[in-house]
């Protein structure tokens, strides 16, 4: 096991163009299981390829166990990761798959089976061994190139959206089993997700990315509940955060934070005039979409997410309110987090 | 929205309608048809009926004489060492196509400053004319105006006169013919590995780097099985190039020195046309239908092969 870090790791693919990661430092801890989340071209999978060393950083360091390894091919890291794809070989049955780094690390031909058998059972994939991947669905799939990345009891495991081809009820379920499987092998996992519910689900901490720069870096409750600027408060939460501007700071809540005035037991608290326009029934839940009426907010788009227990007419306009300890500030211009404040709302 | 849509139905409605008369079906079938029978089928059928016939240059009666035109060519010692010759001159050639295709295609595959430019100029002597490369390299190897010969004496490798006669000794001549063959076939093969280079996914080579495999174990292990039906397919059309072309052996050599590059296809010229026994020739050349046929077979399931994956 091994602790990897990042100096001010830089990756310029043209030259006078923005980066696809600038200047990230960061540090994992101990068997910890950290997600790098962020939308597409956020520089998320270029940041875990330069880890890997499939990817020449164009500044900064890396550091793996202590050691620099900017100049250690793939192999010499000691890493083993998990594609998109899954890439497995398919010319090659499921043993062979497995089997392989072993073979290319030049482990004694005689622990290949042993090794082998003990990977695959406890990816509980020992009957396929004679397959071939073609041969197998994307849940079983997705299990071969696991076992196939601890057969060799890697120090680092790098997991590039490994849920991303599976289908949603296969996806939670494959879900479950990772988390499970980190417990097991304790192994520091970086995994590579644009999903935010992925991300709080599994992650001991997040990496929120957005064009190549950390945006926050804390446990998934930190950056849920106390996000560092408006593209965290947006990306995570779904619905995401309401935002308005009132003088100049904007102002966020949580969808599930804005109820009812009545539901609101906080004596500090800001009411709005709710106009619904839109009811959305989740089963479990309602989502509200509607404008604010009267004072700076008129007119404003927000979104509620209520439990069920009250209902809402289209077109109707309800009191609601959200709690100020629920209000985030930022600032208008840096659209960064700012200390809470007292402000006009009339 | 409704434009496409009536669109749609008129196409379907055209092509039911052309799939409904034979005669439209026939039409544009015949084209194909005709070229096969005319240029293909009436040859080699021609072919056949000469070659159990007395078919001579410069009468036209013919007699059925059976199989007396194979047992003559079999008790030929020119037709043995055309065989021989045959089957050596392909397995090597091939061979060193496939090798330096395969190694060409690695290369190439990586990205570099002036690639494109590289492999256009590999690609080169595909597009020339074979006739005119082949008389080229006759030059190149010719026993008095050789370039080789002469860069070797400037080097002072060989003394002026001293030097070997490329096309005039038959292992020499040999090997000159089968460097020629390769020049032409290389760049045909290296732009089919390297179709077969690019389709593997970028992920697979990756994936061996990061299992710790090196650059060999990688090509050995993963690129090459994963292009055994791209490379069956080089081999195969280049067994084919190979075994029946008589135009680089022809211009170089006409089969000498004494037969040793003569070759089935170009004994068949030299016995059928430039000897007048065209019954004789075209026995020859029934000989190179088995392997033919082989290849073929074996092409076709390739297809099948890849169209079932």
């Amino acid at each position: 096991m091994a602790v990897v870090e990042t100096r001010d790791l830089t990756k310029v693919f043209k030259q006078g163009e923005l980066g696809a990661v600038n200047n990230v430092n960061l540090v994992t801890r101990e068997g910890e299981f950290l997600v790098f989340l962020g939308p597409s071209g956020s520089g998320k999978t270029t940041l875990l390829r330069m880890i890997a060393g499939l990817e020449q950083p164009t500044a900064g360091e890396i550091l793996i166990g202590g050691q620099v390894v900017n100049n250690l091919s793939p192999r010499e890291r000691r890493i083993a990761m998990v594609f998109q794809s899954y890439a497995l070989y398919p010319h090659l049955t499921v043993y062979k798959n497995i089997a392989f780094p072993l073979k290319a690390q030049k482990v004694p031909s005689n622990l290949h089976k042993q090794k082998v058998e003990w990977a695959a059972s406890l990816l509980g994939i020992g009957s396929l061994l004679h397959r071939k991947p073609r041969e197998l669905s994307g849940g079983e799939r997705q299990r071969v190139a696991l076992a196939r990345a601890i057969v060799r009891e890697p120090s680092v495991f790098l997991l590039d959206e490994p849920l991303s081809n599976l289908d949603a009820k296969l996806r939670l379920a494959a879900r479950e089993e990772l988390e499970r499987f980190h417990r097991r092998v304790g192994t520091t996992t970086i995994y590579v997700t644009h999903d935010q519910v992925e991300a709080m689900a599994m992650g001991d901490r997040i990496v929120v990315l957005n064009k190549g720069v950390v945006r926050q870096f804390g446990t998934p409750k930190e950056v849920y509940d106390d996000p560092a600027d408006t593209f965290v408060a947006t990306f995570l939460g779904s619905p995401p955060m309401n935002l308005l501007e009132n003088e100049d700071v904007i102002v966020g809540f949580r969808p599930e934070h804005f109820r009812l005035a009545e539901t609101v037991t906080d004596t500090e608290k800001v009411l709005f005039n709710f106009h619904v326009e839109n009811v959305e029934y989740l089963g479990a839940e309602f989502i509200l979409a509607g404008t604010l009426g009267g004072g700076k907010v008129e007119g404003k788009m927000v979104i509620a997410r209520l439990l069920l227990g009250h209902s809402f007419e289209v077109g109707a306009t309800y009191q609601f309110a959200v709690a100020e300890r629920h209000l985030k500030y930022f600032d208008r211009t840096t659209e960064k987090k700012v200390p809470a404040r007292k402000l006009a709302w009339r | 929205m409704a434009m496409t849509g009536s669109a749609l139905r008129s196409t379907k409605i055209k092509s039911a309608g052309a799939a409904q008369s034979p005669m439209l079906g026939t039409a544009m079938f015949a084209p194909a048809a005709l070229y096969i029978a005319l240029l293909i089928g009436t040859p080699f059928v021609l072919a056949l009926y000469y070659a159990f016939s007395d078919a001579r240059i410069g009468t036209s009666e013919l007699h059925f004489v059976g199989l007396e035109n194979f047992r003559s060519i079999l008790q030929s010692p020119s037709f043995r060492t055309a065989i021989k010759n045959s089957i050596f001159f392909t397995i090597v050639a091939q061979t060193i196509v496939i090798c330096c295709s395969m190694m060409l295609s690695t290369a190439l595959e990586s990205k570099f400053r002036g690639r494109g430019l590289v492999r256009y100029l590999i690609l080169l002597p595909w597009v020339a004319p074979i006739a005119l490369g082949a008389i080229g390299w006759k030059w190149i190897l010719d026993s008095i105006y050789s370039v080789i010969t002469w860069l070797l004496v400037w080097l002072h490798i060989f003394k002026p006169y001293g030097a070997p006669m490329w096309l005039g000794e038959p292992k020499l001549a040999m090997a000159s013919v089968i460097l020629v063959h390769c020049w032409r076939l290389i760049p045909f093969s290296t732009v089919i590995m390297l179709a077969g280079q690019t389709a593997i996914p970028k992920e697979i080579p990756e994936a061996a780097a990061i299992d710790g495999a090196g650059f060999w174990r990688t090509l050995f292990q993963i690129k090459i099985p994963m292009m055994r039906s791209i490379i069956s397919v080089a081999v195969l059309f280049g067994t084919i190039f190979t075994f029946t072309d008589m135009t680089v052996v022809y211009i170089l050599t006409a089969g000498g020195p004494f037969d040793s590059t003569q070759t089935l296809p170009s004994l068949a010229f030299a016995t059928g046309i430039q000897g007048s026994d065209l019954a004789a020739g075209a026995a020859i050349s029934v000989f190179l239908v088995p392997v033919l046929v082989v290849v073929a077979y074996l092409m076709l399931r390739v297809a099948h092969r890849t169209e079932a994956t």
